[in-house]
């Protein structure tokens, strides 16, 4: 079953603060996840594989890049969910 | 020509099977604590692994370092990073140029936990759920660079592997590094973070393990009549080196100084010493030379000793054939009786005992000694420490690695 917009942001904030230890509110939709979260290129693989399996959606290596802000990975989560 | 640089310890710090830091770590020493415990692992009865037992650490990294540091790098990395930092608080946190400090930490396998549980995930799960921190997690060099990274160490990031050698080798490299000018303050030990289902294993097919399952805290028994082998320990010792007049510039506190470094290779057997010692003698013998000494100045020894039936009268035959008689006046602690073995940091680990022995003017007792190996020709302290004369006095620390790797360091007291 699909999930909200809200529900995805608030999983993914899970996700990046097992990760990366930052608080859960710092991530919002706004953010970016270079600038604004410091988040590198390894760390960002590690979240993306992890978003995969928590939101049952495939994310094509080629896709990640256009993923600059949070809100931009949740919108690309809700629109390929099943 | 500018006179010899000498080089003393300023720091030390240590996450052992006896105790979370240093000061922990020498009273369980003083105790006659034994570190050896049941494993709770489920892999062990999984796997109906020979061995049930390891020394594992007193107190868990996880307790210690945050989540993400945690995740991030493999154990033996976590154990390098907590013991660098106990070193560098307790030589005051230094101030100085970072392209003159170095970071040396050896290690005998290095990730072995990070290779094992992504092959795993590779297995089980596919090329995709392979952590993109895997590589960077196993290589072994990743405990110099963690430490490099955590104290802006530029002047040089180096990683001995000489397997239980590797520790004190990379106490000797921070060494040089001073003496030749290369760096002027080093943070140097080694790490170990190998109790795992894999390495228990293998060691157990050579029969180089303990199986004592039944009495843990006794199955490390150097020099006892009643050795099977030695017990598998992990964690991590690391040392502050620093350029003496620096030092005593900044008005350091200084526990030892580094005296000589000896160094060399049996050329034998891939895995058995040398039975007549002459290689570990060579090291031994160079070591007491390189820091002016003759072998009656030697007041303590603190031995390889790892409770395995040929290694402990291999070292045996090696320190009578550097010493000669003069081996009767050295004081020998086999400190592994209550540490385990820890590999790549044991050499390390039991440098710093023998600098706390030298600081407190006291020899550990060995323990689990009931029955003396009549083959074994050394004045063991065993039953209780043993005062070490007031004045200037040196002590030797051996340590020898599968491969036929010899290191052998005096310290001296300041």
């Amino acid at each position: 079953m699909a999930q909200s917009e809200q529900e995805i942001l608030e999983g993914l904030a899970e996700i990046v603060n097992e990760e990366t230890g930052l608080d859960t509110e710092s991530v919002q939709s706004e953010k970016s996840f270079t600038d604004d979260l410091d988040i590198d290129s390894l760390s960002m693989m590690t979240i993306v594989v992890n978003a995969e399996e928590k939101f049952g959606v495939r994310i094509p290596d080629d896709e990640v890049k256009n993923l600059k802000t949070v809100g931009d990975a949740v919108s690309f989560i809700s629109k390929n969910q099943a | 020509m500018t006179a010899e640089r000498r080089v003393v310890v300023t720091g030390l710090g240590a996450t052992t099977p006896v105790g979370g830091n240093v000061p922990d770590t020498w009273d369980a020493i003083l105790a006659g604590r034994s570190g050896a415990k049941t494993m709770p692992y489920e892999w062990v009865e999984k796997y109906d692994l020979p061995v049930k037992f390891a020394a594992t650490l007193e107190t868990p990294a996880d307790q210690v370092l945050t989540k993400v540091e945690v995740r991030r790098m493999d154990p033996s990395a976590q154990y390098a990073l907590i013991a660098a930092r106990e070193a560098w608080a307790d030589a005051g946190s230094p101030e100085g140029d970072p392209e003159r400090l170095a970071a040396c930490i050896g290690t005998g396998i290095g990730g072995v936990w990070t290779l094992l549980s992504q092959w795993d995930n590779l297995k089980e799960k596919g090329p995709r759920r392979v952590f993109p921190l895997a590589v960077p997690m196993l290589m072994p060099n990743a405990s110099s660079a963690a430490v490099s990274l955590e104290l802006g160490a530029r002047a040089g990031a180096h990683t001995p592997v000489s397997a239980c050698a590797s520790g004190l080798e990379a106490m000797g490299y921070a060494y040089e590094m001073i003496r030749s000018g290369r760096a002027d303050i080093a943070v140097a030990g080694g790490t170990e973070g190998a109790v795992h289902a894999l390495p228990i294993a293998g060691f157990a097919a050579m029969q180089a393990l303990s199986t004592r399952n039944d009495e843990p805290e006794r199955a490390s028994r150097p020099y006892d009549t009643g050795r099977d082998g030695f017990v598998l320990g992990e964690g991590a010792a690391v040392m502050v080196l620093e350029e003496y007049e620096a030092a005593k510039a900044r008005g350091a506190k200084i526990y030892a100084e580094i005296g000589g470094v000896g160094m060399s290779a049996d050329s034998h057997h891939i895995a058995a010493p040398e039975p007549e010692g002459a290689g570990a003698s060579r090291a031994m013998v160079e070591a007491v030379q390189r820091a002016g000494l003759q072998a009656k100045d030697i007041v303590h020894v603190n031995a390889h000793a790892t409770s395995t039936p040929v290694g402990d009268v291999a070292e045996s035959n090696a320190i009578r054939r550097a010493f000669g008689d003069d081996a009767d006046g050295m004081p020998v602690s086999a400190t592994k009786s209550m540490t385990g073995h820890l590999l790549g940091a044991a050499g390390a680990l039991e440098g710093v005992l023998t600098v706390l022995a030298l600081h407190h003017r006291t020899a550990p007792a060995t323990i689990n000694l009931d029955d003396f190996d009549p083959a074994i020709k050394l004045d063991v302290v065993h039953g209780e420490a043993r005062k070490l004369p007031q004045g200037d006095i040196a002590a030797l620390n051996n340590s020898f690695g599968f491969g036929g790797h010899n290191v052998a360091v005096v310290f001296t007291s300041v």
